[in-house]
Formats: C-alpha cells, structure tokens, sequence
C-alpha cells in the first residue's frame, strides 16, 4: 500500500474503530459481565426466560409474515415497474420508493391515526355501515406497519435487479418453447433471486429488530424483543441484560444472514 | 423440394415515427442458407425478429409452410434463433443451457442425454457438459448457443450477428463450421450480418438490404459480379461507381473515353452508372491503354498491391500484384465483359435508398 492509499484510508479506519469496533466490544463487555463487572452467562441466558422467549418468537413469527408480505407484493410490482422503466422512464418506480424519503415515525404514527378506534378508517366503515376495523393494538396493526414501512427496502432491490436481467434471455427461453410461466420460473425467478434475498434480508432485519412500530401499533400490550432491549435500557436501566440480549439477537442476524447467503450460492448453481 | 418455406407479404413495421421496414416481401426455400446483408438501421435484424416472433408487424403476414404465423408466439414456432449476444442462461450450466428446450417439451432424461452429447460433438465441445457459461470464450459461448438451438431440431434457425463479437481468425474458422453444420443437419438458415465477406462466403442466397427495402437478391457470384445498382455495388467489396453515358449497346463513354462493353438494351445516349471492380482494372503502358493516368498512391494488402489512379478528375482503385511506383503514368485498360452497367436511380424512392459515404 502506498502512503497516499494509507493517508486515504486514515478517516476510515478512524471511523471503523471509532464507530464499529470499539462499541461492538463494549456490547460484547456488557453483555457478558453482571453489574459488578464480573463475567457471567446470565444476561444471554436471559433470553430463555418466558417472557423474553415470548417476545423473541412473537418477533420471528411477525417479521416473517411481514417479509413473506413484501415479498408477496414487492415482486409484481416490481416486474411492472421494470417493464415499464425499460421503454419509459423509472418515475414510477420513484413513486414507490418515495415514502422512504419520510420520517418513518411518522409514517407509523399516521397509521395509527387511521387505524385507531375513532380513526378514519372506522369512520369510513361506519358511514357505509360496515362492520369496524379493529386491528389497532392487535400484531396485525404491527404487520401491517412493518409491511408499509419497509416495502420499499424490498421494491429497490429486486426492481434493480429485473432492471438488469437482460430481455434477451426471457427471449432466449421463449424461442426454446417455454411459454409466459415457464419462462419465469425457469429463468426470471432464479435470475432475480440475489435482488429478492437482499430485499428479504433488508426487511427481515429491522422487522425482527424495530420497537418503535409495535410500541406505536401495538398500543404498548405487545411485547417485541426489540421492545424488551428498548425497556431494559430505558425503563430498567439494567445494560447488561438489554446488551446481553442484543448480542442474542446479532447472532440471529448473522445465522439467518448466512442461511440466506448459503441458499443463494446454492440457487445460483 | 425448393418450396416455399417462410414466405414474408407486404411486411411493414414502424418504430414510433421512423420506418424501419416498408412493403417488405421476401421468401425462404427450405435447405436454404440465406443471408440478409445490410448496414446497420437497414431493417435485417428486425426482419429475423419477425420471422422469430419477437416482433410483430405493424402490417403484412408471415407464412411459414403455408400456414399464417404472423400472430404466433415465438414458443409455439418451429424455428430456434442464435441470438447476437448468445444469451446463454448465466444460472445454468452448459448440459442445462442445451437441454432447456427439450426439458420443455417433456423429453425423456436419456433422450436429452444423447442430444446433448450428440449437440457437444457437433459443435466440437465435447465434455464441456458441466461447465458454466461464464467460465467460457465467445467462440465457445457461440456453439453452445448453436447447439441449444439445434437439439431442438428446428426446420429453420435464425442467426444475428452470431461471429459479430468474435476475432478475425476465430470468425474465419466460425464460418466454415456454419456451412458444414448446415450441411449435416439440412435445415434452413437465415444469416444475419453487415459483413459481406461472411454473407458471401457463407451464403447460397444473399439478400442486401438498405433502409427497408431490398436492394438485391441473388447468388453471391450474381451479387459481387452483377450489382443491381450502386449501392451493391459499393457495399460488397471495393468498387469505382463513375457516371458514364451508353452510346449505344456494347458501348459506353466513361470520362470521355469510349470503352467496349456487353450490356444492351440500355437505349441510346442514356446517362447510367458504371462499376468497374479493382481487380477488374489492367494498368498497362499509358499509350495501350484506353486511357491514361497517374498512380497517387500505393499500398501494400498482402495479396495485391492497391493503387490510386487519378484520372480525368476520377480517382481509380486498382488490384494488382504488379506494383506501379507513385507518379508513374500508366494506361487504363478494363475488358469488356468486367464493365457493370447499371440504370441510374429513378425515381426519388429509389435515390433515397442510396447510401452517401
């Protein structure tokens, strides 16, 4: 490396162990030591206790569904938004993404409005004599939250990737005999998957970590694990519990980050 | 036997405002290796996409034996493209790639065994089942692209540009392949390029195309020989076009000199244009030939020597392996029968079509 390269490099370096390195270790320090500083294995065993293992399965199964969703209804959107990018321009797509600009308290916050008892949503029931909506303070209201939220991380990516697959192959396949669905099972699909698992990633990981929505959707009744670390920090005060169990939920992270990873190399081949 | 295999009628087709095919009407016999040749923009590529499917008119009927195909799907034609860019599936490996056609259509595993060893050999790749497609060289990608085709035993394959990407010895090599595949399967072959030395090497029939129309049709010695007009003329090989008036039959004033001819039937006194070949072109001593003019320029080809000539304000391009020093005077000689007439554009149509390089 030459000096100019390493003078170039100082900032980051700087920055990686100022703002990643040292406070990971002090995570780490925290979580596996008691309040007097001792070490101990009894904040990341916490996570087995009922209600921190209540939380933590409730947060799986609600950011799983809220991925399956977007993925659900980020992929044809996307396939539209691509078709239509390739011969017009990508405003459209711009659209959808466009909400990702927002605050996204405030995103969460205008649902809760709509969703709420004497909300919009409800009055608009009543005045058609429909039956009330009441999914506020329900994990539907999270779900749909989280869905809202973070569709865009999914749009973007697999969006970009449709972008770049090059028509010539739905081409190609079409001309071998394949008609519309064969052609995207066999081809589309499996050429789109790097952009649906980073997509998948980018939505499941702040779904299994938010506190922000289920504490304003959830009305403060549900518990998400992202809510237990929050309160342990906040209300208890007891670091070495919240970072004990944020060095849980890091592991989490990394192990479905690397099942993802492994499925894609597999897929691809 | 020399039916008529895919027959395109009054085939039109627009982009937006620009007229990329007009009135277009060609056929194809079966067992033919026809070639559609013609700058870029000239429409060959767009004719192949609508034979393929890709594209569908905005007017006119594709006929494939007699049948009207022009609203079919490219999946339910029976003919397979080697697309320009090969467009082997990147997540596939090379036995995949070749077996996806046959896979479709619900061949048995052993069956698309045998093909793709059968394809492999063909194509000279014999053992490269396992192999992804990014790991190989264009030349390779190419015959693997063939042979995905091919397994499929179409009656027809289309080919764009398929040497385009490749280098010169690789693509020389590339075209005799071609012509012995086309051989041993005996289907049909409609050959896309701008290169008119692959069309003319290749091709048992060649169709030049410029700006939507067709400029000509023939074999490639009819072609290169005989030249409809001065676009032919320029676009397949190196030609002098020059402006010449037909005194009567079999003789003609080129820069005021009279020069013997064989063509007839051209009127009296009728300005046409006249294409004579370099190769075609004997310099002789500058009093036994027709006319006289100075050599401006040499330069060594390997084969032959190409020379300038100016003459009579013209300046000749002439191939010969005698070499004439620069500022030597020399005469111009042509035989008779290597002098080309051809009708001057008539109408404002046909001088649209005519190319200004």
């Amino acid at each position: 490396m030459s000096n100019k390269t390493k003078l170039f490099a100082a900032p980051y370096c700087i920055w990686g162990a100022g703002f990643i390195i040292i406070p990971l270790i002090i995570i780490l320090i925290y979580g596996f030591s008691d309040t007097e500083g001792h070490f101990t294995f009894i904040n990341i065993y916490s996570i087995f206790s009922h209600v921190n293992l209540k939380a933590l399965l409730l947060s799986m199964l609600l950011s799983v569904a809220s991925t399956f969703l977007c993925l659900l209804i980020a992929y044809p959107l996307a396939s539209v938004l691509a078709e239509y990018g390739r011969d017009k321009s990508p405003l459209l797509a711009l659209l959808f993404i466009l909400p990702m600009w927002m605050n996204s308290l405030l995103r969460t916050i205008a649902w809760q409005n709509l969703l709420e008892k004497t909300g919009l949503i409800n009055a608009i029931l009543l005045f058609f004599h429909l039956p009330e909506m009441m999914i506020i303070n329900t994990p539907w209201a999270i779900i749909l939250g989280m869905v809202y939220d973070f569709l865009p991380f999914m749009i973007l990516p697999i969006y970009n990737i449709l972008c770049k697959i090059d028509i010539e192959y739905k081409n190609a396949a079409r001309d071998l005999g394949a008609n519309g669905w064969q052609t995207f099972w066999r081809i589309t699909w499996p050429m789109s998957l790097p952009g649906v698992l980073s997509g998948i990633t980018m939505v499941f990981v702040p779904s299994l970590t938010t506190f922000v929505i289920s504490d304003i959707l959830g009305g403060g009744k549900i518990l998400l694990i992202g809510n237990v670390i929050e309160q342990l920090f906040t209300q208890d005060n007891d670091r070495n519990a919240g970072a004990g169990l944020s060095v849980v939920m890091m592991l989490f992270i990394v192990i479905s980050t690397m099942i993802t990873e492994k499925y894609d190399r597999e897929g691809s081949v | 036997m020399h039916d008529k295999l895919i027959d395109l009628i009054h085939i039109s087709k627009k982009y937006g405002e620009s007229v990329i095919l007009d009135d277009f009407n060609l056929y194809i016999r079966e067992n033919e290796f026809v070639t559609l040749l013609g700058p870029s923009g000239c429409g060959k590529t767009t004719t192949l996409r609508i034979i393929g499917g890709f594209e569908t008119p905005d007017e006119g009927k594709v006929m494939f034996q007699n049948e009207d195909i022009t609203s079919l799907p490219p999946n339910k034609r029976e003919l397979n493209t080697v697309f320009q860019k090969y467009a082997l599936f990147p997540h596939m490996n090379v036995a995949d790639n070749i077996a996806f056609g046959l896979r479709i259509k619900g061949k048995s595993n052993q069956y698309i065994k045998d093909k793709i060893r059968y394809a492999l050999k063909l194509v000279n790749l014999d053992g490269f089942e396992d192999r992804m497609s990014d790991s190989l060289s264009g030349g390779q990608q190419q015959r693997i692209a063939i042979a995905r085709a091919i397994v499929n035993e179409p009656k027809v394959l289309l080919l764009d540009e398929p040497l385009g990407a490749l280098d010169l010895k690789l693509r020389q090599d590339m075209q005799y392949e071609l012509i012995r595949l086309k051989n041993e399967l005996g289907i049909t072959f409609i050959y896309v390029t701008h290169d008119q030395e692959e069309a003319l090497t290749m091709s048992d029939t060649i169709v030049v195309m410029n700006q939507g129309y067709i400029q000509q049709t023939g074999t490639p010695t009819d072609i290169y020989n005989e030249p409809q007009n001065a676009f032919v003329a320029d676009f397949i090989g190196d030609s002098n076009i020059i402006s010449g008036i037909m005194i009567k039959d079999k003789l003609v004033d080129i820069l005021g000199a009279r020069f013997d001819c064989v063509d007839t039937g051209f009127g009296e006194n009728k300005p046409v244009d006249v294409v004579i070949r370099p190769e075609d072109i004997d310099l002789v001593e500058p009093e036994k030939g027709t006319i006289e003019g100075i050599v401006t320029d040499v330069i060594f080809k390997g084969v032959h020597y190409e020379m300038c000539v100016m003459s009579r304000n013209f300046e000749w391009i002439v191939h010969s392996t005698d070499c004439f020093p620069v500022d030597s005077r020399v005469g111009i000689h042509v035989d008779p029968f290597d002098i080309q007439i051809m009708n001057k554009p008539e109408s404002e149509d046909e001088k649209a079509v005519e190319i200004d390089e």
